[in-house]
């Protein structure tokens, strides 16, 4: 069937900020699919409140609004651009969600625009738990025993008919949100009450427990003649009871005989044309170890995160597939554009295997518990490309950025036998080094696997890498070992350190021998069919098939790994248009990078892709092959710059700022020396080693201060510290996180925070914004709200800012990208923070202020002059719009984090408001960002002393909006003596009913709660701040953010939004 | 012990000897299945064959001998980038180590197969040559490899005697021309009572044994050798009993009726091949195993007219036969390995059994 001809302009939906369970995957999904709607003449209208994103480009989609993603802003928009349809598949939950209550108020019909990609139905049936109950049910599909219940007491009540352990899904939530398995009466009360609240309908499935089980998924495709595909089958090693966004996930299934892999993919099939999806579709199964038998555990009707990683691992663009089967093409008339022979209407075939591994926060949240269930909580993940197992896995590690490289990376040779068999039942992420260790002492497979449920397939693959790290200790070093050990991916500092031997004489042997890596296409055929796109990944011991080319310049574009708070979608989004921009000036681009979820490693962004781990060896091995003219290391974040001084090493050309200036910005003496030269003062501090000499240094600069580990991002390790108990923690706490670099130790001063980015060629710079946060000194960057153009500070501050901008890039030598924090107090400013690569706020900043800064700063890595460009050099004249940037956090899923805001960066991700007023703005902000009261405009608040006056005015405005105000006796004595109406609670210690029961109660929309500075002494505040976040109840911890709020609450006014087509800034 | 696969055209491969260490020359194809490899390794279709697999990890979850799509494997020599060295799954009874020895199949690990693929998709099919002698004479080899031809196997992989499979539906009369056991297991199934024949077996004693309906099956090699089978097969179109034949079937039957086949370049073999029913316009994803095809061209639209067309190659794919109850398909409809979404056309063929009664 080809194109129908009655789509003309089609409205995109995104999924909004990144959170755990809905991240980049989308931005890649979105992009894709937007490029391919363009292609086919089709005008693009997008909605997403993430602005950070590339669908949210203007080359991208036609017209683009960074608005809140709610049914009145989508209803509203409908009206404004009258699309005749909606897409709503690609923006993952968030839009599949929306575009359901817009079908069901009737809206979509009564303005004539059709749903494309899917039907309500669909949606439906797939989604609402009954639903899809009666529809398996009536083609013969088994699913676990379960039943729908909207109340406690008729979850108990089927569960004693079933039996413990169950598991329990609340309809209607993404990366399973509420969910978990409940071995007891108190287990399952306790998750159902918190489920039955986060369900968009009050419904929670409670079902037959079948953990253990080995969990499979398919991904499927159909097209509305009825034709259908499965792209890929996925194995994961973790069995069913851990999301399989954290289970570490192997494609395509090695356990699985033909039988069971035709009989799930008949069912898959099945499904997809029972549901009648015209797109994609996710499939997961639980299969039963030791039969043929099988329950379907959920179906996703829309692209997913299981669907980018299909993707990659196949070379099958799901996404742009879905779209055009959106417009009414079959899959046989949609050509394959990796073999651009063959048709979308095949199965991809793998002559390789692929590794994807999650990448969880529990480095950023020390205290939250590590284990792993089926609530996702990774924020990112990592893929590998190998012609073996061992080899991918192993890849896939060192891709994590997690200081690990191979299974001996983390240390449980101090446990006991019994110790180690505790720690084996843990499911953790831990779980595969456990395991090693395990099999190190000689425990047997079987053993393992009655622990684990872990298949003996993949146990007997981690022993092969156990018995090479012995092989390595007490063999010889022969040629033929170490052409194994490279097969099966040792990297060459491991061999070296299992051998005693140094990195470099491990190279020098391995190039006398001719081991080097060699390049193999990923051509979704397994070599059936000529393939042209440059899509590799590296093995040892074969023919490489990757050609250099010579014919025009190259550079290579490093890319920033997996997705961590702290280093998010921005780096990709920086990536991909440093690799368009080089494009455009004529260079052959190679990207590098590992991350399956992003824009950046989908094929057709650069000439070339080397799907590979970010490591010093593993780049030099494409650099030996493909000998690029130069390097651009400061579009990847840390990431990128970190391979600087390995790239100088290959004798690679760093392209832009060079190697010793982003040294300078991050050693803190040459730094030092650098401000004294400019005369630009930075707050007192200095460089330490122990905890001795940090608590010198700390009584020297006087409380509080700033302690932190040099070379880091995202501020991890970094803390305020008030006394030298403190400061004694925290040391111990960074040295965990094996620290090589000095620690700093600054005055902590309390002021306004401003932040810049600005492009610099050696001489001129362009700053494109100021912008300013909200939250005073003290929380992290990317936790801050930030507004732009900054609005309290004054002409003189904005000029200081702008002199020592330029005085900086100046001195750093700075061509390209630099990222400078700065405290003002007063009309003093200091420097805080020197980055010399792009930041967070690059996208945001490009969006609002309409200029392209990566392709800028790209042209000026190049030589190009800013005055050359069109430029006027210094600080650009401001917009005439507010963008308020509003960081979003996912602290519901990772239990035992403590949500407070500090130094070290938490959020996962960041919406925009933007509007012509700054109420309207931050008003926007706060609604894209989820925070939606109130319910029972019922609140709580508990403050610190020094806070009291500030409190007392915001408790006043929150009583003038009709707030019911509680609060434990410190802070009600302090509301009340400024005439606000409190009512008294206990504390959390104190009998019941106190603190605690008021927020279970589910009777609460806000808890404001300001930590003491310092370690959090008092655990009750993060009782209360941990249950508020479990009962989905908003926290705030700091009060310019409780100011902020109240100020947007008070702008009632604000009826109709103002929707900005950012295409037109 | 080493092993070496040599090409016709030169290319030595080094690898590990794995099952038998017999050397052998043969007809090196390359099959892209996943999943499968003992149904692959038992498809007589494969006699004379040496077999390639491109997935680089096989032997992950054993053997489980009631898999198998005949009594025994049939390839020449097995080629493949790994085996694992243990086999996991609750239906494994052997490794497939001790399955190629049991056997006596000669096959090599350890090649880099993607590369050999690649030859084997430029330049065509070519023979090889499997041997552990690494004192091999590549001038006195080549010639030798030059020669092979895979000859007469159809007789060779067929039954040799005649055996039932009782149902209480239609009589269906299979001729085995190197069948796999899904094909009967399919339509038993279904409920037909299954009578499978030799291939040599003369058209008459089918028609006299009143079937409902015939089975021609898939086979081995070149179905132009097969001249006195394409002779009773004639006969069998000749009558009004309904006809569904697969792959080698449906070659015989095109060629029964004055079209042609050729040798592909590299040929089919895997379960991804997207096949077009030309009536419906529906795509199905097919397992497919066949190095001929039927040429098409001169095929008189009053005799045959194709039914199924490859997506891919728009190479034939299916013939419907104008005025006959007969179909027959080049894809393999029975599976084993491969996607099972073309069983229908078995049902299909019940119905056109049952209506013609």
């Amino acid at each position: 069937m080809p194109k129908n001809p009655d789509i003309k302009k089609v409205l995109v939906i995104g999924s909004g900020p990144i959170v755990i369970g809905q991240a980049a995957e989308f931005d890649y999904a979105g992009t894709q699919a937007c490029r391919s709607l363009k292609e086919e003449g089709i005008e693009v209208v997008l909605l997403n409140s993430n602005p950070a994103t590339i669908m949210t480009d203007k080359d991208i989609a036609d017209r683009v609004y960074i608005e809140p993603l709610t049914v009145e802003v989508v209803e509203q928009l409908i009206l404004k651009e009258k699309p005749d349809s909606v897409l709503p598949t690609l923006g993952g939950q968030a839009g599949l969600n929306l575009a359901m209550e817009l079908e069901e108020r009737g809206f979509l019909k009564e303005n004539n625009v059709r749903l494309i990609g899917t039907t309500s139905m669909t949606i439906k049936k797939a989604e609402d738990r009954l639903e899809f109950k009666n529809t398996m049910e009536k083609i013969g599909e088994p699913i676990a025993a379960s039943r729908v219940v909207e109340t406690v007491e008729d979850g108990v009540e089927f569960t004693n008919t079933i039996g413990y352990p169950v598991v329990l899904r609340p309809a209607y939530t993404l990366g399973g949100s509420g969910g978990g398995i409940a071995h007891n009466y108190e287990e399952l009360v306790e998750i159902l009450q918190n489920g039955l609240r986060l369900s968009r309908v009050g419904q929670v499935l409670v079902e037959r427990c079948i953990a253990g089980w080995k969990e499979i998924e398919y991904e499927v495709m159909r097209d509305s003649a009825g034709n259908c595909i499965t792209v890929c089958n996925m194995e994961n090693i973790d069995p069913v009871g851990v999301h399989t966004g954290d289970s570490i996930v192997v494609a395509p299934s090695q356990t699985l005989g033909d039988k069971e892999y035709q009989m799930l993919r008949s069912s898959a099939l099945n499904i997809i044309t029972e549901l009648g999806i015209t797109g994609g579709c996710n499939v997961q199964y639980a299969l039963h170890p030791e039969s043929f038998e099988y329950c379907v555990i959920e179906v996703n009707p829309r692209v997913s995160r299981s669907s980018a990683l299909a993707s990659k691992a196949t070379g099958y663009p799901i996404a742009k597939v879905a779209a055009k089967i959106a417009l009414g093409y079959t899959l046989d008339e949609i050509k394959n554009a990796i073999t651009g022979k063959t048709y979308a209407s095949f199965e991809p075939m793998l002559d390789y295997c692929v590794v994807k591994i999650p990448r969880l926060p529990f480095d950023k949240f020390i205290s939250a518990k590590r284990t792993l269930t089926t609530q996702m909580k990774a924020t990112g993940e990592v893929m590998s490309i190998c012609d073996n197992f061992e080899g991918a896995l192993m890849k896939a590690i060192r891709s994590l950025e997690q200081h690990v490289d191979c299974l001996m990376s983390y240390d449980f040779t101090g446990l006991s036998d019994e110790q180690l068999q505790k720690q084996l039942e843990k499911v953790d992420d831990r779980r595969i080094w456990v395991i090693a260790e395990a099999l190190r002492r000689g425990m047997d497979y079987d053993t393992i696997h009655e622990i684990t449920k872990i298949d003996i397939w993949f146990i007997d693959k981690l022993a092969i890498l156990i018995e090479m790290e012995k092989a390595l200790q007490t063999q010889e070093l022969t040629v033929d070992l170490l052409k194994e050990a490279k097969r099966i991916e040792f990297p060459d500092n491991v061999i070296a350190r299992l051998t005693g031997k140094t990195e470099n004489e491990i190279k020098q042997m391995r190039y006398e021998n001719g081991i080097t890596a060699a390049y193999k296409m990923v051509d979704t055929c397994a070599a059936e069919f000529e393939a042209s796109t440059p899509y590799y990944y590296s093995v040892f011991g074969s023919e490489n098939e990757a050609e250099a080319s010579n014919d025009r310049k190259k550079v290579l574009v490093l890319g920033s790994g997996p997705i961590r708070i702290g280093q998010g979608i921005e780096f990709d989004f920086c990536s991909v248009h440093c690799t368009w921009a080089f494009s455009k000036e004529g260079y052959e681009t190679i990207i590098v990078n590992n991350n399956p979820e992003t824009v950046s490693t989908d094929f057709d962004i650069a000439d070339k892709l080397y799907f590979e781990p970010l490591t010093p060896e593993d780049v030099e091995n494409i650099v030996n092959l493909e000998k690029p003219d130069g390097a651009v290391v400061q579009f990847g974040g840390q990431t990128a710059i970190k391979l600087t001084e390995s790239l100088m090493k290959m004798g690679v050309p760093i392209l832009g700022t060079s190697a010793e200036n982003v040294d300078a910005a991050e050693d803190r003496e040459l730094f030092d020396e650098i401000l004294e030269k400019c005369g630009i003062p930075r707050p007192a501090g200095h460089t330490v080693f122990t905890a001795e000499e940090a608590k010198k240094a700390a009584n020297e600069l006087g409380y509080p201060v700033l302690v932190r580990p040099s070379y880091v991002l995202g501020g991890q390790g970094m803390r305020i510290a008030i006394n030298d108990e403190d400061i004694d923690e925290f040391i111990g706490i960074i040295n965990r996180i094996a620290q090589e670099h000095p620690i700093l130790v600054d005055k902590y001063l309390m002021g306004k925070e401003i932040e810049v980015d600005a492009v610099c060629d050696g001489t001129d710079i362009v700053i494109p914004g100021i912008m300013e946060h909200i939250e005073r000194a003290g929380i992290h960057s990317g936790d801050s709200i930030s507004v732009y153009p900054a609005r309290s500070i004054s002409q003189k501050v904005k000029d200081t800012i702008e002199d020592y901008t330029k005085k900086l890039a100046q001195s750093l030598h700075v061509i390209g990208m630099i990222n400078i924090q700065f405290i003002a107090c007063g009309d003093e400013v200091y420097v805080i923070e020197v980055n010399p690569r792009s930041s967070r706020t690059v996208p945001y900043i490009s969006k609002v202020t309409g200029i392209p800064i990566v392709p800028l700063a790209t042209k000026v890595i190049l030589g190009q002059k800013i005055k050359d460009l069109g430029y006027t050099p210094g600080l650009q004249p401001e917009a005439d719009y507010f963008a308020i940037k509003m960081p979003v956090f996912s602290f519901e899923k990772i239990r035992g984090a403590d949500i407070s805001l500090g130094p070290e960066m938490k959020s996962t991700g960041e919406c925009l408001g933007i509007a012509k007023t700054f109420n309207e703005a931050l008003y926007k902000a706060f609604l894209g960002a989820g925070i939606n009261l109130p319910k029972y405009h019922n609140m709580i608040m508990t403050v610190r002393d020094e806070d009291k006056e500030e409190a007392a005015e915001i408790g006043k405005r929150f009583e003038a909006l009709g707030y019911n105000i509680y609060a434990t006796k410190g802070t009600a004595r302090t509301l009340m003596d400024a005439d606000v109406q409190v009512r008294m609670t206990r504390k959390v210690e104190q009998e019941s009913p106190n603190i605690l029961d008021l927020i279970l109660g589910h009777k609460i929309d806000l808890v404001i709660d300001i930590p003491s500075q310092g370690v959090e002494h008092a655990k009750d505040g993060f009782v209360i701040r941990r249950n508020a976040i479990e009962t989905g109840v908003n926290v705030l911890t700091a009060i310019d953010t409780a100011k902020a709020l109240v100020t947007s609450l008070e702008n009632t006014s604000i009826k109709k939004l103002e929707l900005i087509d950012i295409a037109q800034v | 012990m080493k092993a070496f696969l040599i090409l016709e055209d030169g290319t030595v491969f080094t690898g590990k000897s794995i099952g038998s260490a017999r050397e052998v020359i043969s007809e090196v194809v390359f099959n892209t299945s996943m999943t499968g490899y003992l149904e692959v390794l038992t498809d007589p279709s494969y006699a004379g064959q040496a077999v390639v697999m491109t997935y680089p990890l096989i032997g992950n979850y054993g053997i489980c001998y009631e898999d198998m799509e005949s009594g025994r494997p049939w390839p020449d020599a097995y080629i493949v980038r790994e085996l694992s060295r243990i086999p996991s799954n609750f239906r494994s009874e052997e490794t497939i180590q001790n399955f190629l020895l049991k056997y006596d199949i000669p096959g090599i690990s350890g090649v880099d197969t993607r590369a050999l693929t690649k030859i084997l998709r430029e330049k065509g099919t070519m023979n090889g040559m499997v041997t552990t002698n690494e004192n091999y004479d590549l001038e006195e080899i080549l010639p030798k490899l030059k020669e092979y031809t895979t000859g007469k196997v159809v007789e060779k992989v067929s039954c040799k005697e005649k055996y039932v499979l009782e149902g209480d539906g239609p009589k269906v009369a299979l001729l085995d021309l190197g069948a796999k056991r899904n094909i009967a297991r399919s339509l038993n199934q279904r409920g037909c009572e299954v009578t499978v024949y030799p291939a040599l077996t003369p058209a008459q004693e089918i028609i006299d044994s009143r079937p409902d309906g015939i089975m021609l099956s898939n086979g081995p090699g070149d179905p132009k050798e097969c001249a006195s089978i394409i002779e009773e097969i004639k006969k069998l179109y000749a009558t009004e009993i309904p006809i569904f034949a697969i792959c080698l079937g449906h070659q015989l039957m095109a060629l029964a009726n004055g079209a042609d086949t050729y040798k592909m370049k590299y040929g089919h073999r895997g379960g991804n091949h997207p096949v077009k029913d030309l009536n419906t316009g529906r795509v199905y994803i097919s397992s497919q195993n066949h190095g001929y095809v039927v040429d098409t061209k001169n095929l008189d639209p009053a005799v045959a007219v194709p039914a199924f067309i490859n997506v891919n190659d728009g190479t034939n794919e299916g013939l419907s036969y104008t005025g006959k109850n007969i179909f027959t398909v080049q894809f393999h409809p029975e599976a084993c390995p491969g996607p099972l979404d073309s069983g229908y056309l078995f049902d299909r063929f019940i119905k056109m059994m049952e209506v013609n009664k």
